[in-house]
This record gives C-alpha cells, sequence and structure tokens, in this order.
C-alpha cells in the first residue's frame, strides 16, 4: 500500500516537472522568455525529473552531506537558490533601469534637435 | 560688480543655461519663464531658460508649446535626479559655460541668480550652491525639512569634510568641468545631497551663496512627509556608496 502511494506521488511529481518544463520551452519559442534566463529554469526542471525519478538520490545525498532529515536539502537548496536568482534579477532590474534612462534623455535631446531643424527649414 | 575685462574670459558673453525640471508645474511654469526673461541681467550672461518636461499629464507641454517656451521633452518620467541630467548633457553638449537648476515651482526667484552664476564667472567655484540658511531671510520650510538638513549637512562633513549649510537647495549653478562629470553621472532621486559627495571627491569647488527663497506658488514638494524616512534612509545609502565607490575605484565606474 505504501509503495502505491509513494509510486502514485512519483507519477505527479514527474508529470509536473514535464509540464513545467513544456511551460518555460512555450515562453522561449513565443519569444516572452529570452534564452539565457529560461537555462535556469529548464536546469531546475531537469533536477525536479531527476530527483522524481531517481528516488532515493535525496536519501544518499543527504547521507552524503551528513543531513539527518533528508528532506531539509530541499528547502535549503531552494532557498539559497531562489535568493541567489533574486539578487541576480535586481542586478538586471538595476542595469536596465540605467540604460532607460540614458535612452529617454538621449531621444529628448534628439527630439529637441529635430524640432530646431524642422522649425529652421 | 567687476568692471568688464578687466580678468580673462571677461570679454566673452557667457551661455547661462537655466534649467527648469518640471512635472505638472502647469500653474507655475509660464510664470517663471516669463520673470526669467523680464529679469535684467548683466551682459556678460546670455540667459536660455530650457524646461525640461518630464512627463507632464496636465497640460504643461501644451503651455509650452503655445508660448514658444524651449523644452526637453522625456518620454519616460524619470524623476527630479534624470530630468535634471537630460538638462545638463543638453548645456553640455551646446557648449553652455554654466547651467543653473532652478525648481520649477517658483521657489527660486529669478531676481537671485546673478549672486549663483557671479562665484562661476569669477572662477572661484566650480559649484554654487544658493542656500536659505547662511542669511535667515526669506522662506525657511518646515521644522521636519531643517531636522534632514542637518543631518545631510552632518553626513556630508563626515564623508569630503565639506560643510554646506543647505545640501538640499536645488538652486545650483555648475560649470562646464561639472556638467562634464554630471553627464556621465547624476544621482537618480534626490540628487541634491548625494551629488556634493559626487562633486567634492571630484575635487570640484563648492561655494554657497545666500539666496533668499519663496514659498512654492504651485506643485508638490518632491519631498513629502510620509516619504521622509525614506528619503533620509536613501540618502544616506547612497552617500555612502558614492564615497565607497569614487573613493576605492579611484576612477568612476558605474553600473
Amino acid at each position: 500500500m505504501e509503495n502505491v502511494i509513494s509510486y502514485r506521488l512519483q507519477i505527479i511529481a514527474i508529470v509536473t516537472a514535464l509540464v513545467f518544463m513544456f511551460f518555460i520551452f512555450r515562453l522561449v519559442a513565443k519569444g516572452k522568455l529570452r534564452e539565457e534566463y529560461s537555462f535556469i529554469w529548464i536546469v531546475c526542471t531537469v533536477l525536479l525529473l531527476l530527483f522524481s525519478i531517481w528516488r532515493n538520490g535525496l536519501d544518499v545525498i543527504a547521507n552524503l552531506l551528513g543531513i539527518y532529515y533528508a528532506p531539509s536539502i530541499i528547502f535549503l537548496a531552494a532557498i539559497f537558490a531562489i535568493v541567489i536568482f533574486l539578487v541576480h534579477l535586481s542586478v538586471v532590474n538595476s542595469r536596465q533601469h540605467k540604460q532607460i534612462k540614458d535612452l529617454t534623455q538621449e531621444m529628448a535631446l534628439l527630439k529637441e534637435k529635430l524640432d530646431k531643424k524642422v522649425t529652421q527649414e | 560688480m567687476l568692471p568688464e575685462g578687466k580678468e580673462k574670459g571677461m570679454s566673452r558673453v557667457l551661455k547661462v543655461a537655466v534649467i527648469i525640471p518640471c512635472c505638472n508645474e502647469q500653474d507655475s511654469i509660464l510664470n517663471l519663464v516669463n520673470e526669467i526673461e523680464n529679469t535684467v541681467f548683466p551682459a556678460k550672461y546670455s540667459i536660455y531658460p530650457l524646461v525640461i518636461n518630464d512627463c507632464s499629464t496636465d497640460n504643461t507641454r501644451d503651455i509650452l508649446i503655445s508660448n514658444h517656451i524651449a523644452f526637453i521633452d522625456l518620454s519616460v518620467n524619470l524623476g527630479i535626479g534624470g530630468a535634471v541630467q537630460a538638462g545638463f548633457k543638453y548645456a553640455c553638449q551646446n557648449d553652455f559655460d554654466i547651467a543653473v537648476q532652478m525648481d520649477g515651482d517658483g521657489q527660486h526667484p529669478p531676481g537671485e541668480l546673478e549672486k549663483v552664476l557671479q562665484p562661476i564667472f569669477n572662477n572661484q567655484a566650480d559649484v554654487v550652491i544658493g542656500s536659505r540658511y547662511i542669511v535667515k531671510q526669506g522662506f525657511q520650510s518646515s521644522a521636519l525639512r531643517r531636522f534632514g538638513i542637518n543631518y545631510f549637512k552632518r553626513l556630508n562633513k563626515f564623508l569630503t569634510g565639506v560643510e554646506i549649510h543647505d545640501s538640499t537647495s536645488g538652486y545650483r549653478a555648475i560649470s562646464k568641468k561639472t556638467m562634464e562629470i554630471v553627464s556621465d553621472y547624476y544621482p537618480d532621486e534626490y540628487p541634491e545631497p548625494e551629488s556634493i559627495v559626487l562633486y567634492s571627491l571630484n575635487n570640484l569647488v563648492i561655494k554657497e551663496v545666500p539666496v533668499i527663497m519663496r514659498e512654492r506658488t504651485g506643485g508638490q514638494s518632491s519631498i513629502r512627509t510620509y516619504k521622509t524616512i525614506y528619503y533620509m534612509f536613501k540618502v544616506t545609502l547612497g552617500s555612502i556608496f558614492l564615497y565607497i565607490r569614487l573613493k576605492l575605484n579611484g576612477k568612476r565606474h558605474f553600473i
């Protein structure tokens, strides 16, 4: 009985990972997500798939690291990854902020130049 | 006033860009520009008012166009720092000798303009700040604001050793050399106290002159009470990081 439940869970996990991967691929294909940002999500789904299929994987790694309660690895790794990714996004955001500002100023100055030229002619 | 032609560069007329950042100032902008144009300045200055329209949603733009006022039109709202920097870039590209920042809400009387221009004309300073607090006259603003200003005075003195009484004053004149520096980098939000750090670490000579300010005739201050804490926090962080960046890198090096 226990086996049936865990198989059911395993199937759900694999299906979820596949659906997620499909969703990411679709976003990239439609041009809504740039390839460089899709990379991290694809790696995540691959990991998810790997551990859904390799059921003892988590215990093996927990043993290697000397972690008593195996599922806590998931939380540790996930939180770590999320924090890193958020910082990365903030950096991207800051860069874009500067780029938008520079573009706006440049466009405004060009508009003014153009207006001057048009009124002179 | 010094007689003309006594010092070098005096025979030349100095081109002065008066940069007026403006976001929804339909009630005061026309009066201000008219006032600048009606003020008589010494012949050594050629004054050119330039409004920076920072995405106004009221009739500001129409007023500017129908009155043939020179303006730069930002398509995206950049806030005061980005708007003023656009003006500095314009002044730099169009070979102005001095750029003056003046608020669009009528707080900075054009009659005081000469006072902030004079030290640059005399080659005594690269940055001139019109200060309310050297001689306590005219509009003095709220107690909370004065508390903030005191705090920035200490922070600036701690970081750069320069004591500026009115570091939040936006009534400023800058020289050509300063324009080149601020075209490269100018703080975004609440740029006034932070830019003093930028100026002093670039070894520019900063001079404060007393000016008399008026109470605003329209619009809102960019610093409102509920934002004060954020303002102080942001400016403190900004100043400290700017200091670290300029000190450690030796050269300016920005994101």
